[in-house]
């Protein structure tokens, strides 16, 4: 049976608590909203694209401690890399959640702190929480220029 | 736990006097597995229910022995099928008070029930301009096929509002039928909320208007007795596995007045009396509207549930599930992290709500630990959740074999979600 405490490491809780950027961005020149039809939950990402690198990122939306916290710790962890290495750092992600790349095994340093999210991989059901703000940001970063949304 | 569910001088004429869940459980297999090591408390009845022995004993015996396909073979099997079909329909007419079994078809579930209203009735009887009235508190099933029909026909959609407790403000839906109103169609019981509409009272208000009333019965039959002669409402649907039937089975009650007049809704064989490439006549109902070979294993089944659930006596049925919803909402209101979704005086056995800061979906999976099954999302019914400003909610919903103790394992499951969450 999986324990709970891995999914719901301090971590994650602390994020969902009290997410970080989480904020609408008035400098974002790309935007993407990322929606779960089947449980309602949808979040906002806003992304300030620098060249091809992110100056800054931000999210708003509801949804629950699994997505929140895991939108919070997305955009610590892409600020500063380019489009490539986001796409490189969320397959990265994606394989750990989905249980591609064992939690406990296998070299995630890569991840950083983002490999708290390990345990979601006992809990299928969530992998989607865990992955809807990566979703909503590679929409953005693949938006047309025009979509610019600073109102 | 027992619970008396009528007077003692009823009893004597009750074959069941006195309703017990614990026995009953022995008649539903599922509910003696476990989930994550611990006892199964399976609380989505509102989703689908469990099934009980003898329905999944029909649909083995049906396969093991008399699978043959109906009305059209003159081979034993075939007439035995055939015969045992068609006594299934003649049980749900009098489960629901039809007055004729040619009132009863066979559709996949109330939302086939309600989209085949809508493409044939609804399709015939509306013009441009005129009016389909549904509640608030409807399931997307009776959102969007009536949204899909009056885009069709320039037809206008109205919403007669809910009030705080989760109940349809009765002067404000008499306020929105007029001489455009054709349709009113309305949930007899709310998913998302477990208010009980008072479907009598509407329909007397609608047929004033002359407009023809659906009921979306998939949460009030296993609930309460539904009578459709004494609602006198139009059209009637409910879904077989939400009342310890299969899925994939479910019925459409209505008027033999207007099948009679409504255009088939698939054409194909069974549903034809004759047909050449010049014209095509259409069968008698109810089998003008059953195209195809039909669900006959899940029919007969569907009898079976119907059957069992008449023994048990919904009265008594009903009576039980007060007692539960009473208990378990006793308890969620004394707790001060807790916010009850639907709150109508007259309800049946859904408990929504929403837990402070913590959302649904973790409250499900931590108490999915537990072996506790509760649904966790908009239920189907985002309306109702605008109109109660929440994302999702957290919905318990009891079914005949509940028991209280299920209810305080419930109660413990969400003192862990707490604990995590602390």
């Amino acid at each position: 049976m999986p324990d709970l405490r891995e999914l719901y490491q301090e971590t994650v809780l602390e994020h969902s608590k009290t997410p970080r950027n989480y904020r609408e961005l008035r400098t974002a020149n790309y935007k993407a909203e990322g929606f779960n039809p089947l449980c309602g939950d949808h979040v906002t990402v806003y992304v300030d694209l620098d060249e091809d690198a992110v100056r800054d990122v931000s999210f708003q939306g509801s949804g629950c401690a699994i997505s929140k916290a895991s939108a919070s710790m997305m955009t610590q962890s892409v600020k500063g890399k380019t489009r490539a290495e986001i796409e490189k750092l969320f397959e990265r992600f994606h394989d750990m959640v989905t249980g591609r790349v064992s939690a406990d095994g296998g070299d995630q340093s890569d991840l950083g702190k983002l490999s708290v999210f390990g345990g979601v991989s006992a809990y299928p059901a969530r992998v989607k929480c865990a992955t809807l703000a990566w979703h909503a940001l590679r929409a953005a970063l693949k938006g047309a220029r025009e979509t610019v949304s600073t109102e | 736990m027992t619970v008396a569910t009528k007077s003692p001088s009823q009893n004597a004429k009750s074959p069941i006097a006195i309703f017990d869940a614990h026995k009953i459980r022995g008649d539903f297999p599922i509910l003696h597995r476990t989930v994550n090591d611990k006892p199964l408390v399976y609380l989505d009845n509102a989703a689908t229910t469990q099934k009980p022995r003898p329905v999944i004993d029909a649909i083995t015996r049906y396969y093991e022995s008399h699978n043959a396909n109906i009305h059209r073979g003159v081979h034993y099997l075939s007439q035995f099928a055939t015969h045992e079909y068609e006594a299934s329909r003649e049980t749900i007419q009098h489960f629901l008070g039809a007055s004729d079994a040619s009132e009863i078809i066979f559709v996949r579930g109330a939302t086939e029930g309600i989209n085949l209203v809508a493409q044939t009735f609804g399709r015939t009887c509306l013009q441009e301009g005129d009016e389909v009235l549904i509640s608030e508190m409807e399931h997307h099933s009776n959102i969007v096929p009536w949204q899909m029909l009056c885009a069709e026909k320039n037809a206008v959609l109205r919403v007669a509002p809910i009030n705080e407790q989760g109940e349809l403000i009765l002067e404000e839906f008499e306020y929105l039928l007029g001489p455009k109103t054709k349709i009113v169609s309305i949930a007899h019981v709310s998913n998302a909320l477990g208010t009980i509409n008072p479907v009598r009272k509407i329909v007397t208000l609608a047929h004033r208007y002359k407009a023809t009333v659906v009921v979306d019965g998939a949460q009030a039959v296993p609930h309460l007795p539904v009578d459709v002669r004494a609602l006198d409402c139009d059209f009637y649907t409910f879904s077989g596995h939400k009342v310890y039937g299969p899925t994939g089975i479910g019925v459409l009650y209505g008027k033999a007045a207007l099948l009679e007049e409504m255009r088939p809704y698939q054409g194909g064989g069974d549903m034809i009396s004759s047909v050449r490439f010049d014209k095509t006549t259409f069968n008698k109902i109810p089998h003008k509207f059953e195209a195809g070979t039909p669900d006959i294993s899940g029919v007969i089944a569907l009898g079976e549930a119907i059957k069992y659930v008449t023994q048990l006596g919904l009265d008594g049925v009903a009576a039980h599930e007060r007692d539960l919803l009473r208990y378990a909402t006793e308890g969620l209101s004394a707790m001060k992290d807790i916010r009850l979704i639907g709150t109508a005086k007259d309800k049946a056995s859904v408990l929504s709500f929403v837990m402070g800061g913590i959302h649904p979906h973790d409250i499900g999976t931590i108490l999915d630990q537990e072996g506790i099954a509760i649904r966790t999302g908009h239920h189907c019914a985002q309306p109702v959740m605008d109109r109660f400003g929440v994302p999702a909610t957290a919905r318990a919903s009891f079914g005949l074999y509940n028991t209280r103790e299920e209810v305080d394992a419930l109660f413990n499951g969400i003192e862990k979600v707490r604990e995590v969450f602390a």
